[in-house]
């Protein structure tokens, strides 16, 4: 239908300091037009400095089914984290 | 991962053949039993998929015909301050509607194919809405009641199984609350006000009393669709059991308000410690449900007529945009986007 | 604009006068936000739905601030809301463009841009207003204003430069709603009398910011500038078209009819 408006997913910066999160979608004829309805669907109660908008055929996401694969793996190396190493409690400062 | 932009293959539910099914079902059961969110794209049953649409669906139709009935008194508010607050709620109630249209477009439907449903008289909305405002008191009424059980219903929905859904509940739950509050506080000014607005108020409780009560919907042991859904974790709680925590907030607040609940049989019981209520008219339900109720006609004439009207705006809006690349107008005359708090943020 | 300290007492307006001046901008927000209010459920798209709203919402926020200031000025004891239900359309100071009637989507943009335009103007030259109360509201309203210039012009464009039938339309709209804008920027009596002390900016001072801005939108609109109409529309005189009465009479019922009520 020529009066179908794309689909537009939209984050927002809550405040200075914090990354956007995506919060939902909605749908626009532009991005201009976007930004500004995202400004009067999710900004009403002061929750947001900074709006994203991208619209939706745009996104590209990691496949559930292939979860497994790409991020089980990363379960056994706890070498990446700090309590796997044990320092005695005099050493200071690491 | 969230809309149907994407191509959606095979259905999920094909995949991998009978054996293969089983063990997908399996395992998707298992997720629902650790409480494990679902999101989109994740592999779930089809009649999980469609519960889901036809639930949240109803659940946004209902928001976007539930501004009828609020808006009809925002012209005639009767003070700047309560006009503001009710432009401020029909504006949410049109803000939860896109959440929830927003999370049923996650499972691969288009809002214009909900709307079409909607319009067509196939989809369903809450019964409520079908009731007219026929006094300023009735707003208060609306607040107070109508989403003092909404709210009942929505607060645990916030733990659905379903992650999109169950997100823009939690927004949604948050904003509820101050449209109760403002309910209740127009009851109170009336109840506090002349004989004329006292006679106002309780006309409005008699008339929304009952449909209030209605809307938690048939006793479970009638409803078709409770079980599965309950093992879905998509409802969490009983009909009768929302029912019954709302009626036993209420009656309190009733009191304090000096009102009287139109129910001669509506009695304390010791035992239970739980409210009596006299018997439901469930025959006036289903007729408002089956579209013979006072206001089902032009509720969604007024969304044909408002969607119909609007045809050649949304079709202009997307004829410019596929003449000028999609960025949209930037006309010099504007300045760039202020948020609310002040800040400035250019989408350039 | 000068300082009204240095001004000597003979040229600081009357009481009256900035009383009548303060409701010509009270008025004509409210009556604005009042018409948009009847668009709430009804729009082309429930984000549109939600963006009326908001504008609603601002416009009825700056009606409050200043029938508020207005009451103190007069001294009588009216409130906002004394102001807003108890007075009849004769007493009303809204320019007569804000009390047109919604018409369809496009009229209602027209409406919008035309006067977003000059509120804006208005609001940033009395940020700088001798009078300090106006001053803070001005500068609140200014960046509400921006924001509803960049909602309106945009649909505007989008509009006009859409379809063959979105561009009919909003030019007959644009043709229908042009002849009340000489009333906006031709000053009267009152307007140069707070010109001159300083609290309003002189309206002649605005029209080449208006046109300039107008201009700019309607070519990228790809509309026609309609010609130019002089007829001395006098709503901010209270002179209105027959439209106020009904919108009124609408929004007063209730206090009205019960009178001395507390809401």
């Amino acid at each position: 239908m020529s009066e179908d408006w794309p689909l537009f997913e939209v984050f927002i910066r809550a405040r200075s300091g914090l990354e956007h999160k995506h919060v939902g979608s909605l749908h626009a004829a532009d991005a201009r037009m976007a930004i500004e309805h995202a400004r009067d669907v999710y900004t009403r109660r002061q929750e947001g400095v900074s709006i994203w908008v991208a619209r939706s055929s745009e996104i590209v996401a990691s496949d559930p089914e292939e979860a497994e694969a790409l991020f089980e793996p990363a379960r056994d190396k706890v070498y990446r984290h700090p309590t796997f190493y044990a320092i005695p409690d005099e050493v200071k400062n690491l | 991962m969230y809309t149907q932009a994407l191509d959606n293959p095979v259905p999920d539910d094909r995949r991998g053949g009978p054996a293969g099914q089983e063990a997908l079902e399996r395992r998707f059961d298992e997720r629902i039993e650790r409480d494990e969110k679902i999101e989109p794209k994740d592999w779930m049953p089809e009649a999980y998929r469609q519960t889901l649409i036809r639930q949240i669906a109803q659940h946004a139709h209902s928001e976007i015909v539930g501004m009828l009935p609020e808006g009809n008194w925002i012209t005639r508010a009767p003070s700047l301050r309560r006009k503001a607050v009710l432009i401020a709620k029909v504006q949410d109630e049109g803000g939860h509607g896109m959440y929830l249209y927003s999370a049923a477009e996650t499972l691969g439907v288009a809002r214009s194919e909900l709307i079409e449903q909607l319009l067509d008289g196939r989809a369903k909305y809450s019964s409520i809405f079908n009731y007219p405002t026929l006094t300023w008191a009735d707003v208060g009424a609306i607040g107070w009641l109508v989403d003092g059980a909404a709210i009942m219903n929505q607060i645990p929905i916030c733990r659905c199984s379903y992650g999109p859904y169950a997100r823009a509940m939690v927004r949604i739950c948050k904003e509820e609350s101050f449209h109760q509050r403002q309910g209740f506080e127009i009851m109170l000014t009336l109840a506090r006000g002349t004989a004329a607005q006292r006679a106002m108020a309780q006309d409005a409780l008699d008339r929304w009393w009952w449909p209030s009560v209605m809307m938690f919907g048939p006793s479970d042991a009638a409803s078709t669709h409770t079980a599965q859904s309950m093992r879905w974790r998509i409802k969490r709680f009983t009909n009768d059991e929302l029912r019954q925590k709302f009626i036993d907030v209420t009656v309190p607040q009733a009191e304090f308000l000096g009102l009287r609940i139109p129910d001669p049989d509506l009695k304390w019981d010791e035992s239970t410690q739980h409210y009596l209520t006299g018997p439901i008219d469930w025959s006036e339900f289903k007729a408002v449900l089956k579209g013979n109720g006072p206001c089902n006609q032009e509720r969604l004439q007024a969304r044909r007529t408002a969607h119909e009207t609007g045809s050649w705006v949304r079709e202009a809006a997307a004829a410019y945009a596929a003449k000028h690349g999609g960025r949209g107008a930037q006309p010099r005359a504007a300045a760039s986007v202020t948020s609310p708090s002040g800040e400035v943020s250019v989408d350039e | 604009m000068t300082a009204a300290a240095s001004l000597p007492e003979a040229r600081l307006p009357s009481a009256e006068s900035r009383f009548q001046y303060v409701l010509r901008l009270a008025d004509t927000s409210l009556v604005l936000g009042q018409r948009l209010g009847e668009w709430v459920g009804h729009a082309p798209a429930l984000e549109e739905d939600l963006a009326l709203a908001n504008i609603a919402l601002d416009l009825i926020g700056q009606a409050r601030l200043l029938l508020a200031y207005a009451g103190e000025i007069e001294v009588r004891g009216r409130d906002e809301d004394a102001l807003a239900f108890l007075r009849d359309a004769p007493e009303f100071r809204n320019a007569s463009l804000v009390e047109q009637p919604n018409g369809d989507f496009g009229q209602t943009i027209v409406r919008q841009c035309l006067l977003d335009a000059w509120q804006l103007g208005v609001y940033e030259a009395l940020s700088t207003s001798s009078d300090q109360r106006l001053a803070e509201v001005a500068a609140k309203a200014v960046k509400e204003t921006r924001y509803h210039l960049r909602f309106s012009a945009g649909w505007l464009v989008r509009l006009g430069d859409g379809t063959e039938e979105s561009h009919a339309r909003v030019q007959q709209a644009l043709d229908a709603l042009w002849r009340f804008t000489d009333e906006l920027l031709t000053p009267d009596a009152l307007d140069e009398e707070m010109a001159a002390a300083g609290i309003a900016p002189p309206l002649s001072a605005l029209r080449s910011g208006w046109e300039e801005r107008i201009g700019a939108v309607l070519q990228e609109a790809t509309l026609k500038r309609p010609a130019a109409s002089h007829y001395p529309w006098q709503g901010k005189r209270g002179v209105h078209t027959e439209h106020l009465g009904h919108l009124l009479a609408e929004m007063q019922h209730l206090p009205r009819t019960f009178p001395g009520a507390t809401w």
